[in-house]
């Protein structure tokens, strides 16, 4: 296994031993075959010389041994790479950014803290999965409901720092927002506390958020400033109810008052569940629409029809309007959820109707209506994230079909925030057809967006990898004109698979790099050795810039 | 006969790969109950009965009721070959990792699936 540049062997051996003496020599991995479960399983660069590999994996089981690692690899220089279940497939796994890096894998730590029904909130370690806190949740007798990302046995603080998302109400889906308070072993070994957290007797580390002085959390996200060890979250209540509306336009150009009446009801508090646009005439959901949830009963793409959306000029409108009326299937779809109590989540979507009706034309489906626990036939069919249940059935996006002999390997994405408005959604994805089909690689069906976040929109197009190297430059190539050519029209990934790290935060160039300068002087002045992550999220220690990464 | 050879064919590249663990293992029966556990813990979210788990999905279409595609169904599952799967991955299953399921709980995960063995 390769080291960094600038890490001797002996170096290396004598960190080795200090970590088997602070943790216990079955917990610090070193043979080729333990190293080798740490390769990133989904990597766009598998097999090729830039693939990130790490030398060495050690395992602490509490935060005392954390610290006692980070010591260590401040006095070796050999840096270490903090994972928490590892799960962070797409976005680099288990894998370090910088090879030769070993991996601090803290799945050992994967106690629920603390459950509080009342305050509806947990305390988790980095190990803990959200399958983890499901159990202890059930367990408890609590009736508090987990916002889980798809799919979900990674790690609810992991998850959050990656700045992961999810789908029930706006508060909780933003997975970081939904945090409260944290603990973080820094890079000199130092434990700190966040919030209220740092003050020793309070009772509200979980409570309130910022405590006093600058709220620093943030700093912790997406970052190589510090080793999280614990993360407080924020619960959404189990909901008396849930009702999910469907909302039909036909005209190509409706999209635009769609998402604009979607927005007004969203900000204003009337729509809170997570809601998303589809087309019935491209046979196209809205992502993670609650029923039907499996992809592969997908019918084969009408090329010619999706090429006509991505032109949207009079020939292609009068195209699809001839295409609405035969099929008798609307062009635009949009999905609107709401949790609370029945009457309530009624009202909701009657003000949402009445919203909806200034488009001329719109129709109605019947809506769904839940109410909890789920019933067995109900939790067969629909999408368990929606209703706060982990889940792993989002990995039928590529399992073997009758149409896909061969499973997919990987998938990498690329997944740009874009302004909400129907204008961004035609624009971006002309873009990105022209980009696909310059680059010789088939043009994606139009992309239609989830709305994970408020207030923006995230068109996510998925790329498989595979491991054969060659197909894997040709969508990283892809890949990286699609980042820089959104850049120029400033639309930005919010995150990105380690490959792509210092391309996308190259795009973040207002005031010359202000930002990444910002980044690089915290990093100097909390972690001078460069031991924690180096070149996580394009944030390079003074060691490491300008020479080899 | 083909997909049996090639099961036949995975079998022995997994012993070959997985001899070492097995001949150091003092019990290579393993703990039945605790392999069960590893097995609902780790494998069933994916493997599990039922039409809404992805890995039976796919092995359904795999082996078109050939062999059953529920993991704990199967008869055929030598440990070396639930060894070899679990440590190298396969497709969008990436391989566990000691920290997930250490080398006891594989022994006892591979000696549940094996249990129905024919």
């Amino acid at each position: 296994m390769p080291l960094p540049p600038d890490v001797s062997p002996a170096n290396f051996d004598r960190a080795i031993a200090a970590f088997q003496e602070a943790v216990g020599p079955e917990w610090v991995f070193t043979s080729d075959e333990d190293v080798a479960l740490y390769r990133d399983a989904y990597s766009p660069m598998w097999g090729e010389p830039e693939e990130r590999v790490a030398s060495a994996a050690v395992a602490p089981a509490d935060v005392g041994q954390v610290q006692a690692v980070v010591r260590i690899a401040n006095e070796t220089g050999l840096p270490i790479y903090p994972i928490s279940t590892g799960k962070n497939l797409g976005y680099g796994g288990s894998a370090p950014a910088l090879s030769g890096s070993a991996v601090l894998d803290l799945k050992r730590m994967d106690r629920v803290l603390d459950i509080d029904e009342a305050n509806a909130s947990v305390l988790v370690e980095p190990g803990a999965s959200y399958f983890d806190l499901y159990r202890a949740i059930r367990d408890a007798g609590a009736k508090l409901w987990i916002d889980c990302p798809d799919p979900g046995w990674g790690s609810p603080l992991g998850n959050a720092l990656d700045r992961g998302g999810g789908y029930t109400r706006a508060a909780f889906r933003n997975h970081f927002d939904a945090h409260c308070g944290m603990e973080v072993v820094l890079p000199n070994g130092e434990l700190l506390r966040t919030g209220m957290g740092a003050m020793p007797e309070a009772e509200t580390w979980q409570q309130y958020k910022a405590g006093f002085g600058p709220w620093i959390d943030g700093m912790f996200s997406q970052s190589n400033f510090g080793i999280v060890t614990k993360m407080g979250f924020w619960m959404m209540p189990e909901p008396e109810a849930c009702l999910i509306g469907r909302i039909y336009a036909d005209e190509y150009d409706d999209l635009h008052a769609l998402v604009r009446i979607l927005t007004r009801l969203e900000n204003s508090g009337v729509v809170n569940g997570m809601p998303g646009f589809g087309s019935p005439l491209l046979q196209r959901r809205v992502p993670a629409d609650p029923q039907n949830s499996d992809p592969n009963d997908a019918t084969q793409i009408d090329q010619a029809l999706h090429d006509a959306f991505y032109a949207g000029d009079d020939t292609a409108k009068a195209l699809i309007a001839e295409r609405v009326k035969s099929t008798g299937r609307s062009c635009w779809s949009a999905l609107v959820k709401f949790y609370g109590p029945e009457r309530m989540v009624r009202l909701q979507w009657e003000i949402a109707r009445e919203q909806f009706s200034e488009i001329e034309g719109v129709r109605f489906g019947d809506p769904e209506f839940y109410g909890f626990p789920l019933s067995d036939a109900d939790l067969e069919k629909v999408h368990k994230p929606t209703f706060g249940i982990p889940s792993l059935s989002v990995f039928n996006f590529g399992i073997r079909t009758d149409l896909r002999p061969e499973p997919a390997v990987g998938h990498q994405a690329f997944s740009p925030v874009i302004p909400r408005t129907g204008k961004a959604i035609f624009e971006a994805n002309a873009l990105f057809a022209r980009i696909f089909r310059e680059e010789g690689l088939p043009v994606p069906p139009f992309n239609l967006p989830g709305c994970v976040w408020e207030r923006t929109l995230m068109l996510i197009c998925i790329f498989p990898t595979t491991h054969d190297a060659e197909t894997n430059q040709k969508y990283r190539k892809a890949l990286r004109r699609l980042i820089i050519e959104s850049a120029t029209r400033g639309w930005g990934e919010y995150r990105t698979p380690v490959a792509y790290y210092d391309t996308v935060m190259e795009t973040y160039s207002f005031g010359d790099h202000a930002l990444r300068r910002f980044h690089e002087t915290v990093k100097d002045a909390l972690d001078p050795n460069g031991i924690v992550s180096p070149g996580r999220y394009g944030i390079w220690p003074r060691r490491n810039r300008g020479g080899e990464r | 006969m083909r997909r049996r050879s090639a099961l036949a064919l995975a079998a022995a590249i997994a012993v070959a790969f997985c001899g070492t663990l097995y001949a150091a293992q003092p019990n290579p029966a393993g703990d039945l109950e605790n392999g069960r556990k590893v097995y609902e813990y780790w494998c069933a979210t994916c493997h599990g009965r039922g039409p809404e788990n992805p890995g039976t999905q796919s092995l359904e279409v795999k082996y078109r009721g050939e062999v059953p595609a529920a993991l704990e169904d199967r008869t055929d599952l030598a440990p070396p070959v639930t060894v070899y799967f679990v440590r190298h991955g396969f497709a969008l299953m990436p391989p566990f990792r000691k920290t997930e399921i250490s080398d006891a709980e594989l022994r006892d995960l591979a000696a549940y699936l094996a249990r129905n063995q024919k």
